[in-house]
């Protein structure tokens, strides 16, 4: 099996597989923070789902002020797309009084783009689209480059060890360790270690 | 008549197509007396609500409140999904077929938490090409073509879109070459992906399968209870009441049209 003909998608049932990985995973390794939850669809006969991390609390890195304007929540779903064979990341971000906020409000806080080549506008830009299941608009980080990245990523750190292929349970923590970079969900290196404790 | 004519007829028969509408003006939005007599537009199925704009705004200018304009629809109180195309929401949404169909336009008071923003004709664009690209994307694993269009070519494919022109539509879009389904695109049986330990004893099969797939967009309307006529059908109130499935039909070289979506 070889990773350079890899194209850096997966496929629907690989989804699943790796997001129950990365759940179970999430949640050994930070008991703290809220868990994912597998949101299950019954479309006609098919059954899919995507994950669910709502509530999440993602304070201003710079501040220590307490005041409660300074404090967002977030909810993040991530949906499998079976257009683009890879994951898709929406999100809802809002006030502790439950008021939307716009993106715009919390874009100039974000991570500057100078952290990490990979977040190049064309790859993490992000709009208001509807979301696939809810019938609501939500934020969404773009797709179309996500195989590229992905590919690009297992093909270069060598700290993921894929000289026998891509290990499914890994893919979701390293596609969330891009796209959080990008909405400022920090995720804990303890995620992308291979060893199984 | 071949199968390629056949495949032409039937997409001019669709490009033709139009939906007469009558669009009556929100009441609460009318701030002169008598009422404005509703607007009578012959919409085309290959179009969105929105672009119907510079059409309405004349017809309703002069009694709508003061204020930004932010157009929407709605039918029997659902407000209506923009960058649904209007045919496909006619067949969708009116299950005996009104003539003409009867629509409420706003200016004002934009349903932020239904449904997403608009900004007139750029929204409905960018909406469009991102379609497209996704479009692509499924029939040549790429969306590289449509990104590479030249601004003339892209220009041109919009108002073609604009203006229900078929022809000028597929001078443009014959060099994004989405037809050859199957001839470009080689699928692999599953990925290259490692199975976890617990599912080991799968390999993948053989040398890469040539598959292709074409896009699909289904809006299923479910109903719980029998009715005899088309007319006792029940209202949708809700987008809720509709499902939508977002996934791409594989078909196999032979010609073969292996369906991948299966609905009983």
């Amino acid at each position: 099996m070889d990773i350079s003909s890899w194209d850096g998608t997966l496929s629907s049932s690989d989804f699943c597989l790796a997001a129950h990985a990365f759940t179970e995973k999430w949640k050994r390794i930070n008991p703290v923070l809220p868990p994912w939850s597998w949101v299950p669809q019954a479309k006609i006969t098919m059954v899919e789902g995507y994950l669910s991390l709502e509530n999440m609390c993602i304070l201003r890195s710079c501040e220590v002020q307490s005041y409660s304007h300074d404090v967002r929540y977030f909810d993040f779903h991530i949906v499998y797309s079976a257009s683009y064979r890879v994951p898709v990341l929406y999100f809802r971000t809002y006030s502790s009084d439950g008021q939307p906020l716009l993106l715009e409000d919390i874009e100039k806080e974000l991570p500057g783009k100078s952290t990490n080549v990979l977040m190049e506008s064309k790859w993490t830009f992000i709009t208001q689209e509807e979301h696939p299941y809810l019938n609501r608009p939500w934020y969404k980080l773009h797709p179309c480059g996500t195989s590229e990245w992905m590919k690009l990523l297992f093909l270069t750190d060598p700290s993921l060890g894929v000289s026998q292929g891509v290990p499914v349970e890994l893919y979701l923590s390293s596609w969330i360790s891009m796209v959080g970079q990008a909405v400022g969900l920090k995720v804990p290196l303890e995620m992308f270690n291979k060893r199984k404790e | 008549m071949d199968v390629g004519a056949m495949g032409r007829e039937a997409q001019k028969y669709v490009w033709e197509g139009a939906i007469p509408l009558q669009i009556h003006l929100h009441e609460s939005e009318v701030t002169t007396l008598p009422h404005p007599s509703p607007a009578l537009v012959l919409a085309p199925r290959m179009g969105y609500l929105p672009l119907l704009l510079p059409l309405l705004k004349p017809h309703f200018s002069s009694t709508l409140p003061p204020g930004v304009d932010t157009i929407w629809f709605e039918y029997k109180g659902l407000p209506l999904k923009w960058h649904i195309p209007t045919g496909v929401l006619f067949d969708l949404l009116c299950a005996e077929q009104e003539r003409p169909w009867n629509l409420t336009v706003h200016f004002r008071g934009y349903p932020g938490n239904i449904l997403t923003p608009c900004e007139g004709e750029d929204s409905v664009k960018w909406s469009f090409i991102n379609s497209l690209k996704e479009a692509a994307y499924i029939v040549n694993g790429n969306c590289k073509n449509v990104m590479n269009m030249s601004q003339s070519d892209q220009v041109e494919l919009w108002y073609s879109v604009l203006n229900g022109n078929m022809e000028a539509y597929q001078r443009v879009s014959s060099k994004l070459k989405l037809e050859k389904v199957g001839d470009q695109y080689v699928g692999k049986p599953n990925s290259n992906l490692l199975k976890s330990r617990t599912n080991t004893g799968e390999t993948d099969t053989g040398g890469p399968v040539k598959t292709g797939r074409i896009p699909v967009r289904l809006y299923v309307w479910s109903v719980s209870k029998d009715f005899d006529d088309l007319e006792d059908a029940p209202q949708i109130d809700s987008w809720d009441q509709i499902s939508y499935i977002n996934r791409p039909v594989e078909i196999q070289r032979e010609g073969k049209l292996r369906q991948m979506l299966h609905l009983t």
